[in-house]
């Protein structure tokens, strides 16, 4: 609920209230990064670092190069054969590029897509389908990992009565909700969002707020969205990309209070983007 | 002036739309009197044979006397091809339009796509001549058998056939599924044979069963081949490596041979209605099945 106040509030006094960031370990490490499309360069160069635990925000306008970077980080741009990549990106110390699988990748760092898209299936089975796919087949494992999942998506009391319906017939948020859950039940490390609320009506993007607050304890979360009062909301740290390079990234606080570059006082003040 | 212009231009446009309309009831005519003509004929045996003999006879045999016009052999040889080809067909079917849709690269997608489509214009009579001189021998030595005009033979080749069908709707059904699908258990670790299996091809199913349906009424209906390669005995068959007689075949040797007007002939007919029966079921439910897809 405090959540839905907020959103009325001006950007400074949120700011005001959030805690400093303390010191944690890197979790991702991104080096000299950067991703062509055929000709197109999409991103420039770009290196910064993603903490344990923390939520990073990524604003931008579109064709900022923000997308192309989230889906760097789970290497989905693989499947675009146009798309190459130079640097590294590095999680918990280990290239993904080089040194792991995509597979083992993409369950580590899971995704959530701008449209809330469940698998033609049940509430159930869209939620089980990672862990299945990772060879768990004991039932009651299964049902305890659904459950876990949908109660951290804060989905479960909506939904317990009727697991075995299908997934699609959920309203937008609960699908949305239901596409966090069935990331969280392959026990990710970092999750992704890909403008996850745009979509979405102001209740249930409080809903998927409060879900990311709450999963903060345990996960490693960047954010991507058009939304600069939601990067504001609910940003540890932001990062403002323009044109494929990275202008500016800090502590959100500072980042909307006092920016060091005139282009980013600009975007988030609303005079271009 | 522009005013008679426009009464004009109206004028055409209502003669343009009658004569569409004119058009699409033409085609339903047709069909309609087909099946009229077909059916009067075709009933007109029960005068003579009780539908009990027709339907459950195990002997056809015009030229007995009395002349025995039982379908039971004639089904059953239709109905055992059939199930053969589409036995071969649908997983060679289904693991190429996998490939071509799902795995194989651009540039061999197309050339793939034309492939297949090149085999849908082999008239089939050309696939029965390459039956007979080279499957048929073939298949006799490999089983020993006195005759290579055998069911499985008619079952291979009608194969051939009906894999363009199947391939081509089953490809087009799997690359409708949303790529927001894939990405969506990609992005959840699944491997790209554990998206296909898991999520691709169920979300296609209606589709796949639609092309399967298809390629049952391709096969079902298919003449000259079957004629040319599975031996036309109208016995009873009891196993793929027998030669057996199709409805189809049936109608094609005989009506040549029928006078106008007589049992023999009205006999025939009474196939044909059969197997329009059949083919119409058929279309029905591969219509119904694309439906559910479009959903």
């Amino acid at each position: 609920m405090t959540l839905l106040a907020n959103k009325e509030c001006p950007v400074s006094e949120k700011t005001g209230e959030m805690k400093p960031v303390p010191d944690r370990a890197n979790k991702i490490t991104v080096e000299d990064v950067s991703i062509l499309f055929g000709e197109v360069r999409a991103l420039n160069h770009v290196s910064f670092s993603v903490k344990s635990n923390e939520i990073l925000s990524v604003i931008g306008p579109a064709n900022s190069g923000k997308t192309s970077f989230l889906r760097a980080m789970n290497r989905m741009n693989d499947l675009d054969i146009a798309c190459r990549m130079t640097g590294s990106i590095r999680l918990n110390g280990q290239d993904i590029q080089k040194e792991m699988d995509a597979e083992d990748v993409r369950r580590k760092v899971t995704m959530v897509f701008a449209l809330p898209l469940p698998l033609p299936m049940s509430i159930f089975d869209n939620v089980a389908y990672g862990p299945r796919r990772h060879g768990i087949k004991n039932k009651r494992k299964l049902a305890e990992i659904v459950e876990k999942s949908l109660k951290a998506a804060f989905l479960w009391d909506e939904v317990k009565d009727r697991l075995s319906s299908s997934g699609m017939k959920l309203s937008g948020g609960q699908q949305q909700r239901l596409c966090i859950a069935r990331t969280l039940a392959v026990e990710p490390e970092v999750i992704l969002y890909d403008e996850p609320c745009s979509g979405l009506d102001p209740i249930s993007t409080a809903k998927v707020e409060d879900a990311m607050f709450e999963l903060k304890k345990r996960y490693t979360q960047i954010l991507v969205t058009n939304n600069v009062k939601q990067a504001a909301r609910v940003g540890d740290r932001t990062a403002f990309f323009l044109t494929g390079e990275l202008v500016e990234i800090g502590e959100t606080g500072k980042i909307f209070t006092s920016p060091r570059d005139q282009r980013t006082q600009d975007y988030i003040t609303g005079r271009f983007g | 002036m522009s005013r008679s212009d426009n009464t004009v231009k109206k004028f055409f446009e209502k003669i343009i739309e009658k004569i569409i309309l004119l058009n699409g009831f033409a085609c339903i005519l047709f069909v309609i009197l087909i099946f009229f003509f077909l059916a009067k004929d075709g009933l007109a045996l029960f005068k003579v044979s009780s539908p009990i003999q027709f339907f459950f006879g195990l002997l056809w045999n015009p030229l007995a006397e009395p002349p025995q016009y039982g379908i039971v052999p004639l089904l059953l040889g239709s109905i055992m091809v059939t199930l053969g080809a589409i036995a071969i067909s649908v997983p060679l079917g289904l693991a190429c339009a996998i490939f071509i849709g799902e795995i194989a690269p651009r540039w061999m997608r197309e050339i793939l796509k034309a492939g297949v489509e090149l085999l849908a214009a082999i008239p089939s009579i050309v696939i029965g001549f390459i039956g007979m001189t080279m499957l048929a021998p073939f298949v006799k030595n490999l089983f020993g058998l006195p005759t290579g005009l055998t069911a499985l033979t008619g079952s291979i080749a009608l194969a051939f056939m009906a894999i363009p069908t199947i391939v081509s709707i089953m490809e087009d059904a799997i690359t409708a599924v949303p790529r927001t699908y894939k990405e969506g258990s990609l992005a959840l670790g699944a491997t790209h044979w554990q998206t296909i299996y898991r999520v691709t091809i169920p979300a296609a199913s209606s589709g796949i069963v639609a092309s399967i349906m298809l390629g049952i009424g391709r096969v079902i209906g298919e003449t000259m081949a079957v004629m040319m390669i599975t031996g036309n005995a109208s016995v009873i068959p009891h196993s793929f490596l027998q030669p057996v007689r199709t409805m189809t075949a049936t109608i094609a040797a005989e009506m040549g041979e029928t006078v106008i007007g007589s049992d023999h002939y009205f006999a025939l007919f009474a196939v044909g209605l059969v197997l329009f029966a059949i083919t119409f079921v058929i279309n029905f439910f591969a219509d119904m099945a694309l439906h559910q897809q479009k959903k």
